[in-house]
């Protein structure tokens, strides 16, 4: 089953507690990509640019909206996501708990809605 | 409030309150399984019982600790869950099917009253109808830490890592199965004993391995000292069988060591570098005495011989040395009883004092085609431990990388790092 792993925290705090080493990865990162590529877990994944950067689109009875950053104000920002293939819900939340982010922010599982028969 | 979500706030941050309210906590629970366990015995309906008692759980932690506690706590908290149950049938009086059960358990739960010394202890029974066979092998312990201990659903699963929504559904499945399925509250045939016995015990000693990985400086965590407590309930129950002494002194062997496993800083100790002057000779000793009664009753179990390979590491405390020879012929033993990749591991990590690291690499690559290993964290630290050891240095850096990225604790992916560090000075 396959399970989105979304990385929500304060996103300065997440980016001063980033160590980058030559490779342009914190060694925790890397190591915990390693340990999914090895598992056979990892389908995926990005770490998302800080939310300055970002615009928020809506389209209503107005028209259409073009707004500087996330849509709601919230302490927490979405600083990046991925998605594994495990067997179900246990599995993802041990997953989940082993991701370096999980220290300074929340981690949230969500299972994907399968599109086609899988 | 009910006295499934009362649970966690029972420790008290004011410190005055915190012996009273700990020894009512004692008292409660011991009165908490004892009656869901009698009052579900002949209706199998666990969840009838629990609601019978959650006001009256709720309310006994509430009081005690400020009132006192009870002379007879089980007819304190049978008197409380009566008047409940009165609420409920006159709640009820509409829906039939629910009536039937309800007054059936309003009727045990008076005569219970008029007579509270007399209520049998069915704890033991209630144990084994959570292990049974038919009942799925993850949801036993969680079953165990709920109806024995009152736990509530969301502390069970935040304790054993599972989402809190999945963890309540399962209960409730796992529940109606023992109801539906017809399963008894007894104790097994002698024939079947060892093996019900065994998936018993198994349950209580999961429940303490997940609390082992937690380690918060100078607090126990709550499912070590839950897994402690059914441990000794066990034995106390169960006086005859070895195997439960077996488990509660691997247990308490285990226990032992706990405030020597991190240092000062909050860093990671490994078992060999542990200084064996903050080991608890008590518990030790506990523990000892327990084995020695368990070893006198026959053929070694499972956990005895897991308890004597602890008991030859605590002996590093008195002789400065460990008896590795001792271990080694201990894990082989063990291999022949348990077919797991664990004690596979563990056997390999003792084999590398006997015969050295390079023995013991050519085993630990070996043991990488069980792809249970692939995810095993324990496996890729001793892994690049070994390694480093044996000089290979390349097989040790990745193995350790991924030791870090399957640890959820960050004083052991500290140490791990170090090790990395180690790597590239040595």
């Amino acid at each position: 089953m396959k399970y989105l792993l979304l990385i929500h925290g304060d996103e300065s705090k997440m980016s001063a507690a980033t160590v980058v080493d030559e490779t342009g990865m914190s060694p925790d990162y890397h190591a915990y990509n390693n340990a999914m590529a090895k598992a056979g877990v990892l389908l995926g994944g990005e770490r998302l640019r800080p939310t300055k950067e970002a615009a928020s689109v809506r389209v209503g009875e107005d028209g259409t909206q073009v707004l500087d950053g996330p849509y709601a104000e919230t302490r927490e920002q979405l600083g990046g996501y991925y998605m594994i293939d495990v067997s179900g819900i246990d599995e993802a939340v041990q997953w989940a708990a082993r991701c370096p982010a999980a220290r300074l922010g929340t981690i949230e599982v969500r299972p994907i809605w399968p599109t086609r028969a899988e | 409030m009910c006295a499934r979500c009362c649970w966690p706030q029972r420790l008290m941050p004011n410190d005055l309150n915190h012996g009273s309210h700990r020894v009512a906590e004692q008292i409660a629970r011991q009165s908490y399984g004892r009656l869901v366990a009698f009052l579900a015995a002949r209706t199998r309906d666990l969840p009838g019982a629990e609601d019978a008692l959650a006001d009256a759980f709720a309310a006994a932690l509430r009081l005690w600790p400020s009132e006192g506690i009870p002379e007879n706590p089980d007819a304190w908290l049978l008197t409380v869950a009566r008047h409940r149950q009165t609420d409920a049938l006159r709640r009820h009086q509409t829906r039939q099917k629910g009536m039937e059960h309800l007054s059936l358990m309003a009727e045990e739960i008076e005569a219970a009253t008029a007579a509270p010394a007399e209520i049998p202890d069915r704890r033991l029974a209630l144990m084994f109808a959570c292990a049974h066979p038919e009942i799925e092998c993850a949801m036993r312990t969680p079953l165990i830490l709920q109806t024995i201990l009152g736990l509530p659903a969301h502390d069970v699963a935040a304790a054993l890592m599972i989402s809190p929504a999945t963890m309540g559904q399962r209960l409730v499945r796992a529940k109606a199965r023992i109801k539906n399925l017809g399963i008894a509250f007894s104790l097994p045939e002698r024939q079947d004993l060892p093996e019900r016995l065994d998936a018993v015990l198994e349950a209580v000693y999961a429940a303490y391995a997940r609390g082992w990985n937690e380690i918060e400086p100078g607090d126990t965590p709550q499912l070590v000292e839950e897994a402690v407590w059914l441990g000794e309930l066990t034995v106390q129950l169960l006086p005859d069988e070895p195997e439960a002494k077996g488990m509660l002194a691997l247990m308490l062997y285990a226990e032992a060591r706990r405030s020597a496993r991190r240092d000062a800083d909050g860093a990671f100790v490994p078992l060999e570098q542990q200084n064996t002057a903050l080991w608890d000779v008590h518990r030790i000793g506990q523990a000892e005495t327990l084995l020695h009664q368990a070893n006198r009753a026959g053929p070694s179990g499972r956990y005895q011989i897991e308890a004597a390979i602890q008991s030859a590491h605590t002996a590093r405390r008195l002789s400065g040395q460990t008896s590795w020879p001792a271990i080694v012929a201990l894990y082989e033993h063990l291999q022949t009883i348990v077919a797991s990749p664990v004690v596979a591991l563990n056997h390999i990590a003792a084999l590398a004092e006997t015969k050295g690291p390079i023995v013991a690499h050519q085993a630990i690559v070996a043991l990488a085609a069980d792809k249970r290993m692939a995810d095993y964290q324990p496996y890729w630290a001793t892994r690049g431990h070994l390694a480093a050891r044996a000089g290979y240095k390349d097989d040790a850096y990745e193995a350790l990388t991924l030791a870090i990225g399957l640890s959820s604790d960050e004083a052991v992916r500290q140490y791990l790092r170090q090790q990395i560090v180690g790597l590239r000075d040595g």
